[in-house]
């Protein structure tokens, strides 16, 4: 009983320590990453007593001159909505990381450990309805600022936020006809089936139209370009105005969580989870020819290993993807919404229950 | 005013293509530069340049064999400025930066010579007039250096003997018609 929650409590420290440190050498990645795409150098300048390590300890200085920031709350505002808003979407961020699983069941002196926080039978669910709490951080944010550009802005963000958890839902139905199960659990091994016997069943191959709504629909729910109208810092005002010090940080860091969680999601639903190509729990193997026999242990931390590579290549390619594309115009935004994705999330429901039904 | 809409083709309204051309371009940018970053650690291709930054204390660009620089006073063999405190540049510089005191130079032949000879920086403009109207060619501008910036007003008064040490940049073209460093202009008092 009491080694069941030391376990659970290890897994906790393991993911959120991941996802955390992640989150925040992604603020830094992301200023070198773009660097790097524009033929610039970066960050670089922040040292301690002279080393600079590529300008890793940009997190750290960036941390301090937060938190020692004056912390204004608006008189006329509400002090708690308002100092509740930011702990709320760093909470939704982080806790979609629960019922993600990061590797096979590990058997070790006798015991099965699930590698995953919590294996709910309504992950999914519990992920689209996390993502959708989100909202609610911008909403009041921007209420309890009192102030009214902020509160159009949050207006503006949730309105966005809706529209896309729609296509975003719809896009899963997809994975879950397939696989044909809503615990992520299932689905992560429902994906080391192989079609022919070599190509890999991943969510990809399965529902490659799905995939493609499914990532534009979350890269709109982080807010992030091509859809970051809710917060584009220099350009519009967005419902968090009204916030300084730690508290902007932690809608600062809540969107950095919030690539994470999305990489995170999108690997385990659509690339194969923990999966890695041509090994399975004997070890690597190619269908109908040879097996090379691995010891468990080490094939659970190759397969946690190659977890955490595809999450980083996802957080990876999110940048990308923010340095590369413009900005939308809201109303392009909305159109894109819900005349383009919206029913096409509809067609690729009705092309899956025809293949499943065919063949 | 006049709005311009144009028709997106088929295949641009589908964006897919569109995205999928401009992140090959990003990445492509980001994997070759990532790859001369990671050369350039372990000393190689040191050559190809990973980014365009000049990280400007450490590097500087090269500047042009004519440009002009911070000023400098040419000295004598013995090392004393060759400056005659004659007033010209001082009268001839439109910001008024120059300031010199003059004092009576042991030497009969010399007449007069800087006492203290202080060019202040913040007001200098850089237009070269001190440099041609000098008879004796005492106050030269082919350092090839900017002012470096300073906490007080004061740092940015360059005296007699700061100016003093400082050395021409090496090839510097004084002008069109005389390539490298070029003969002296005749100095009236044969010094």
């Amino acid at each position: 009983m009491y080694l069941d929650i030391i376990i659970t409590l290890i897994k906790i420290a393991i993911v959120f320590g991941f996802v955390l440190n992640v989150a925040a050498i992604l603020s830094w990645a992301e200023r070198k990453q773009s660097a790097v795409m524009q033929d610039r150098i970066g960050a670089n300048r922040a040292d301690v007593l002279g080393f600079r390590i590529f300008g890793l300890f940009h997190p750290i200085a960036d941390t301090i001159k937060m938190l020692t920031k004056e912390d204004w709350v608006p008189p006329a505002g509400d002090a708690f909505v308002h100092t509740m808003a930011p702990f709320l979407a760093l909470f939704t961020a982080l806790v979609v990381f629960a019922v993600i699983p990061f590797g096979d069941t590990l058997h070790i002196a006798g015991r099965d450990i699930p590698l995953q926080i919590a294996d709910l039978n309504v992950g999914i669910l519990f992920i689209v309805a996390f993502g959708g709490l989100g909202f609610y951080s911008v909403v009041l944010a921007g209420w309890s600022s009192e102030n009214k550009y902020s509160l159009l802005g949050s207006l503006r963000a949730a309105a966005q936020l809706i529209s896309y958890e729609l296509a975003l839902g719809l896009s899963i139905v997809g994975i879950v006809m397939v696989y044909g199960s809503i615990e992520l659990d299932d689905i992560a091994r429902a994906q080391g089936q192989y079609i022919l016997g070599f190509i890999p069943y991943w969510g990809i191959i399965a529902q490659p139209l799905g995939f493609l709504l499914f990532f534009t629909a979350a890269v709109a729910e982080t807010k992030r370009v091509p859809f970051d109208l809710p917060e584009s810092e220099s350009e519009i005002i967005g419902y968090f105005t009204e916030y300084s010090g730690m508290k902007f940080g932690a809608f600062w860091m809540g969107e950095f969580i919030e690539v994470v969680a999305v990489a995170g999601v999108v690997t385990a639903l659509y690339f194969g989870g923990w999966q890695i190509p041509f090994v399975n729990n004997q070890g690597i193997f190619f269908p109908g020819l040879f097996t090379i026999p691995l010891p468990h242990v080490l094939i659970v931390l190759l397969q946690v290993a190659a977890f955490g590579l595809k999450v980083l290549f996802f957080c990876w390619f999110m940048l990308l993807v923010r340095w590369t594309l413009p900005r939308f115009r809201y109303d392009q935004l909305m159109a894109f919404g819900w005349k383009f994705m919206v029913p096409l999330a509809l067609l690729n429901i009705l092309v899956t229950g025809l293949f499943m039904y065919v063949f | 005013m006049k709005i311009v809409t144009q028709k997106l083709t088929t295949k641009e309204s589908l964006y897919f293509f569109e995205i999928a051309k401009g992140l090959w371009i990003t990445a492509r940018h980001f994997v070759k530069n990532m790859y001369f970053h990671i050369a350039h650690l372990y000393g190689k291709y040191q050559e190809v340049p990973a980014a365009v930054t000049i990280q400007y204390p450490e590097e500087k660009i090269p500047v042009s064999k004519r440009w002009r620089g911070n000023h400098r006073i040419n000295s004598r063999p013995d090392g004393s400025p060759r400056c005659v405190a004659c007033m010209l540049c001082e009268t001839v510089c439109p910001v008024q930066c120059i300031h010199i005191i003059a004092g009576e130079h042991p030497d009969p032949n010399i007449e007069k010579y800087p006492v203290s000879f202080d060019v202040d920086v913040t007001r200098c403009c850089w237009c070269g007039m001190c440099e041609e109207a000098c008879p004796v060619d005492a106050i030269y501008m082919d350092t090839g250096k900017t002012p470096e910036p300073g906490y007080s007003r004061e740092d940015l008064v360059y005296h007699k003997e700061q100016l003093l040490k400082e050395t021409p940049l090496p090839n510097y073209q004084r002008s069109l018609n005389t390539p490298g460093q070029g003969p002296m202009k005749a100095n009236p008092m044969g010094l």
